[in-house]
């Protein structure tokens, strides 16, 4: 997972002599250095400064309505651009609210800066008014922090900020930018370089263990690319796809590697892990050989891990070496940014042809989608999510929230570009989606996004329906409306004797919530509407609310129960 | 787990990581090894020869694997300059101890002579005790503290392992 090597703007105006600024200054101009030309934020009295500030620089400020919602925009926006996203917030409650922002993109390895104002350095320390110990709570999430206690420091910690957020295994940092030292003065000089003697991330892959990986790709009957995370964070779907193609092999996908690989390829066979499709699983728990790239392989990817790809060997390539051997056993280890070592591998000659291998999966595959797809009288969720993918041909930004419906956008929509399934994976966080979605819209105007959201997420952050507004934004919302934590409740009815309790939800009247908002908004109670519905929203300008009234109690199927093997899958 | 003297020994590493000089750092550590639940015995931090450079040597119990992910974790933190394993027997391992004994008239030149033949020190004296100075490996530390409890430890402090590599090779100069 590494960053390198992505468009970043032009630096703005060099500065040649060395002007006298504050440290609020200084801060906008790291983020004109750094290529920033968006923020999303909320005030408040300890990062007045930076405001005061911030109005006299060419960025862009968008104000979100809960600071979640800029942190998870930021995120969003990180996630569909590559670039880091930025993020601010004042001290004590705005810097907490960012907290479960922060938490989800390191998680998924976004960049995301934050920078929050602090009490004044000599009130720090005595439970002042809205002070909190920032850094203290972000340190177990955040890659690095930093507490700003003197001005001349400020250029250099937004310079390492940003080296750190986006090199190497990407992450959230977060600036604390005490009151005071957003108003002292500096002269301003912006580093050209970082020294971080601590902080080498391997960018090539080590040349003896990518030999021992290639002889074994070539020995291999049965072998499969696992895809995740990384492979979308390093923009390596073609290094990929020419791995794939050069040695015939079957490419799976976690759920946060779907993407990099085009979903209508015909080595592409699926999803992997507690909702993965049966074929996938059943061809890990087949395979000689996995070929894991850019993933963590997480217990939702894995299963048991004592029964994952039982049979197979295993080459782990990742950029992070602590990964690497972390969950599961490693024959072959190769650290480093998964693109290079992608070339590296195909440049090794691994050609192969695999025809009984590829027979195998392609008939199970054909036998899995022989069962028909259910219908009844309630919208068929799949069918909304198939619906959109036949009228984008599988070329929007898909965001989800977290949930029923984040599963079924994954599972039947046809990603065929890198980055454009955006979902919170590792935390799983609820309300990420329509706050993601304007990020990722606001990053990549020119794409058409979809938040896909369930009527207990989308609650969770509605009130950024006001900043999409605001914005502009054409964020088109897809609600799954079943009356429930449909995720929560499918586990009461398998696995609790469907004693459903906490999990129904009552109203509200969607329509008209957006529509006070000012987002057009339908409601869709038939199949036979979706059709016309996703018409309607996509010839629309500028956001629109669709609500599809769908079967209450509709499951996602397959599900590995926790803590069971990808085999036990339960298919419904 | 029920686990053999030997096996524990073996199971426990000195590890010693270099650390950036900033506040906070120790924090970042420590919050790292509770966090992913990682079993240290001691822990114990100071300056090195390297301007700007602590070293923080600690003992952590644990098999290989674990070693290997706490190590990886280590050099994760940004300011972990560097993190070496020092459980051959080419390492110098000490500890040092300050234990305060009850001692009266009569049982003085007794905790005296016993401290002499750990290479003890007697560093102060009071009425009714001796404060002993002792340094040594664990073991060595331990087996003095049993031997004197018959006559009443009224107070303990241990500062943790610090080790060092024999020869001239070190952990802070070896990639220089
Ligand atoms: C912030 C947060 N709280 C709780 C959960 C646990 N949780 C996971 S899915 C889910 C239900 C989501 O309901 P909804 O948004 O309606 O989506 P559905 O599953 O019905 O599609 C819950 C409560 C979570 N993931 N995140
Ligand atoms: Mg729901």
């Amino acid at each position: 997972m590494m960053s390198k090597g992505r468009s970043q703007p032009e630096p703005h105006h060099p500065v040649k002599e060395r002007r006298v600024l504050n440290g609020a200054q200084i801060a906008c101009e790291a983020l004109l250095h750094e290529g920033v030309e968006v923020l999303f934020g909320y005030p408040g009295g300890a990062i007045t400064p930076f405001y005061h500030a911030l109005h006299d620089y060419p960025l862009r400020h968008v104000l979100v309505r809960h600071e979640q919602a800029a942190a998870h925009a930021a995120d969003g926006y990180a996630r569909a651009t590559g670039r880091a996203g930025v993020c601010v917030a004042t001290s004590g409650p705005g810097a907490t609210n960012l907290v479960t922002g922060i938490a989800t993109a390191y998680l998924d390895s976004s960049p995301v800066v934050a920078i929050t104002g602090q009490v004044p350095t000599a009130m720090i320390g005595k439970d002042s008014f809205q002070e909190i110990d920032i850094t203290g709570i972000t340190l177990p999430i955040t890659k690095h922090n930093f507490l700003v206690l003197d001005v001349k420091d400020v250029a250099r910690a937004m310079k390492e900020a940003f080296h750190l957020a986006r090199t190497g295994r990407p992450g959230p940092v977060l600036v604390d930018l005490p009151k005071d030292v957003q108003m002292a003065k500096a002269p301003f000089h912006y580093p050209t370089s970082v020294e971080l003697r601590g902080y080498r991330p391997s960018v090539a892959g080590n040349a003896r263990q990518i030999r021992q990986a290639a002889a074994l790709i070539r020995a291999a009957e049965r072998p499969l690319i696992l895809m995740g995370r990384g492979v979308n964070l390093a923009l390596a779907g073609g290094e990929l796809r020419t791995l794939a193609e050069q040695g015939n092999i079957p490419v799976l996908s976690t759920l946060l590697g779907l993407g990099s690989f085009p979903g209508s390829h015909p080595l592409f066979y699926g999803l992997i892990g507690m909702h993965g499709v049966n074929y996938a699983n059943r061809a890990l728990s087949t395979c000689d050989l996995v070929i894991a790239v850019g993933t963590r392989l997480s217990d939702r990817t894995t299963g048991k891990t004592s029964a994952f790809a039982g049979q197979a060997k295993v080459v782990h390539i990742d950029v992070d070496p602590a990964e690497i051997g972390k969950n599961i056993g490693v024959d072959i280890p190769i650290v480093g940014d998964v693109r290079l070592v992608l070339e590296a591998l195909a440049r090794e000659g691994i050609e192969g042809q695999r025809p009984e291998w590829l027979a195998d999966l392609r008939r199970w595959r054909e036998e899995a989608l022989e069962s028909p797809r259910r219908r009844n009288g309630h919208v068929s969720p799949q069918e909304v999510i198939h619906e959109l993918d036949v009228q984008s041909h599988g070329g929007a930004t898909i965001v989800t929230d977290v949930g029923q419906h984040q599963l079924w956008a994954a599972q039947n929509y046809v990603y065929e570009r890198a980055n454009s399934f955006i979902s919170s994976g590792g935390l799983g966080t609820m309300g990420f989606g329509l706050p993601a979605a304007l990020g990722a819209k606001i990053g990549r105007p020119e794409s058409e996004v979809w938040a896909v959201c369930g009527d207990g997420g989308l609650q969770m952050n509605i009130q950024e329906l006001a900043t999409v507004v605001q914005e502009g934004a054409d964020v088109k919302i897809a609600l799954l409306n079943n009356g429930y934590l449909g995720m929560v409740r499918q586990l009461q009815e398998l696995f609790h004797e469907r004693r459903y309790y906490g999990t129904a939800l009552l109203g509200p009247d969607f329509v008209k919530v957006a529509d006070a908002y000012g987002v057009p908004a339908r409601r869709v109670e038939h199949n036979d509407e979706i059709a016309a519905a996703f018409q309607w929203a996509r010839t629309t300008d500028g956001p629109v609310l669709v609500e599809f009234v769908i079967e209450p109690e509709e499951n996602v199927y397959p599900i590995v129960p926790a803590g069971k093997s990808l085999e036990d899958m339960i298919e419904g | 787990m029920v686990r053999t003297q030997t096996e524990l020994e073996a199971a426990r590493h000195t590890l010693v990581a270099l650390l950036e000089d900033h506040p906070g750092v120790l924090n970042r550590v420590v919050s790292l090894l509770r966090r992913r639940g990682y079993n240290i015995e001691s822990l114990t931090v100071g300056h090195s020869e390297m301007k700007g450079i602590s070293r923080l040597t600690m003992v952590v119990a644990g098999d290989d694997s674990i070693i290997e992910q706490v190590v990886k974790q280590l050099y994760k933190l940004v300011e972990v300059v560097k993190v070496s394993d020092l459980s051959d027997d080419r390492v110098v391992v000490r500890e040092l101890a300050l234990l305060k004994v009850n001692a009266t008239a009569s049982t003085r030149a007794e905790l005296m002579q016993i401290a002499d033949i750990y290479r003890g020190k007697i560093v102060d004296l009071a009425t009714d005790s001796v404060m002993i100075e002792i340094t040594g490996h664990e073991e060595k530390i331990d087996s003095l503290i049993e031997l004197v409890r018959r006559f009443g430890i009224k107070e303990i402090v241990r500062t943790g392992r610090v080790a060092m590599l024999r020869g001239t090779a070190g952990v802070t100069k070896a990639e220089e």
